[in-house]
């Protein structure tokens, strides 16, 4: 009887884990994390779960009974269909039209292949970011300088998902497209593509630089999750240096 | 420029640019058009209380309270999860490209101005993430008092 019991928990944890796991993975706050944890565990019979819960390991325990299980987190980024689709399970699962089972099930098919855009559109997304952002940015009406920026924007951001896929040090990616959006604005700019090179480059980082993170960062840290929140002002802090001595290096020296 | 020219630039570039990033960081679609209307919604606050001279940080301060508002209802009227519709609404208020000059000013060796982007930097965040908390807690209490109606 108690080794049923005992079997059941580890399943349950195993469950929360991949759950946290998925969001963290996604940008998610971590009080939300938190909360689909319990409300996992909750409704697998668990009343008293105790979760731990920072941006790079995920630790879940159930009170009165021998089972604690850590994961570790390795990459993270934002991903909004992860958390969306997590969320959208674990309340399925509270209503009770998933069981445990397909719950864990669901998980690890969302963990192994998300839906994304096709790649066309995430370029078509960093272009529409970088021309319309320079503007907001520098609330200089500069329609000249537009192209310029969005095309460098958008290789810059290519440049970047690229290098992340082949290294797991995710500065070098942000240090690689910087620079070459930089050196690509200064020869268009040189060319007479463009007018103004500091609008130019606002522009054009603003698909890689890491604005909500900090800000993220600061939410955390209010809402009371210290460790996360310092993690991701940190994180949020070294990918600014990486993209700015990208651009710096180029100021620099030509 | 005439200013109700400006403002509708203002909307449409923030609708745009928010809808944009959308795409990069993977919104569901059928979130992706409110999402960026929750981005153009910040954006306009804040650009309306600049050029009011608010000054800066009350003018992110408001504008969070307003792109945490709008995020709930947002979510609820898609049923999604609230964050789906705040982190596209903070891109065009966040300090990211203030933080990118700070740095490269740091780093080209004006470190006053450095200095300054930075306070800026953490100031702004501050406020945004400030004025977040404010509209969760308008939000709880809103439905406190639902519940008890």
């Amino acid at each position: 009887m108690s080794e049923d019991k005992n079997a059941d928990a580890n399943e349950v944890v195993d469950t929360c884990l991949l759950a946290g796991r998925l969001m963290i993975e996604g940008g998610s706050e971590m009080y939300r994390v938190e909360d689909t944890v319990r409300r996992i565990a909750y409704n697998s019979g668990q009343k008293n779960s105790a979760s731990f819960t920072t941006l790079t390991g995920v630790m879940i325990s159930i009170k009165g009974q021998p089972v604690t299980q850590f994961g570790a987190v390795n990459h993270r980024g934002i991903d909004m269909e992860k958390v969306d689709r997590v969320n959208t399970l674990s309340r399925r699962y509270g209503n009770k039209e998933l069981t445990l089972n397909q719950l864990k099930n669901e998980l690890e098919k969302l963990d192994k292949n998300l839906p994304t855009y096709p790649m066309w559109m995430q370029l078509l997304g960093a272009f529409l970011v970088s021309a319309t952002m320079m503007i907001i940015f520098t609330q200089k009406y500069d329609w000249f300088d537009i192209p310029l920026a969005g095309i460098t924007g958008t290789i810059g951001y290519l440049v970047a998902f690229y290098v992340t896929r082949t290294t797991s040090i995710r500065f070098i990616s942000d240090f690689l497209g910087s620079f070459i959006l930089g050196a690509l604005a200064m020869l268009g700019v040189h060319f007479g593509l463009g007018h103004n090179l500091n609008s130019i480059l606002i522009g054009a980082v603003m698909p890689l630089v890491p604005g909500v993170a900090i800000t993220n960062a600061l939410r955390d840290m209010l809402a009371g999750h210290l460790l996360s929140g310092l993690e991701r002002a940190l994180e949020a802090g070294m990918s600014a240096c990486a993209i700015s001595v990208g651009i710096a290096v180029l100021f620099r020296y030509f | 420029m005439n200013y109700f020219v400006k403002l509708i630039i203002q909307v449409v570039l923030s609708y745009v640019g928010t809808a944009g990033f959308g795409l990069i960081i993977n919104i569901p679609k059928r979130a992706l058009n409110l999402a960026g209307w929750s981005g153009a919604l910040g954006w306009m606050t804040y650009w309306v209380l600049f050029e009011a001279g608010s000054g800066r940080m009350f003018a992110n301060l408001v504008a969070g309270i307003i792109v945490g508002i709008g995020g709930i209802i947002f979510s609820h009227i898609k049923r999604m999860p609230v964050i789906l519709f705040n982190i596209p609404g903070l891109v065009p208020l966040v300090p990211g490209a203030t933080a990118y000059q700070a740095v490269s000013s740091l780093v080209l060796g004006n470190f006053d101005q450095a200095i300054a982007l930075l306070v800026k930097v953490s100031m702004v965040a501050g406020s945004i993430a400030t004025g977040f908390m404010i509209a969760q807690i308008i939000g709880e209490w809103y439905y406190k008092t639902q519940l008890k109606l």
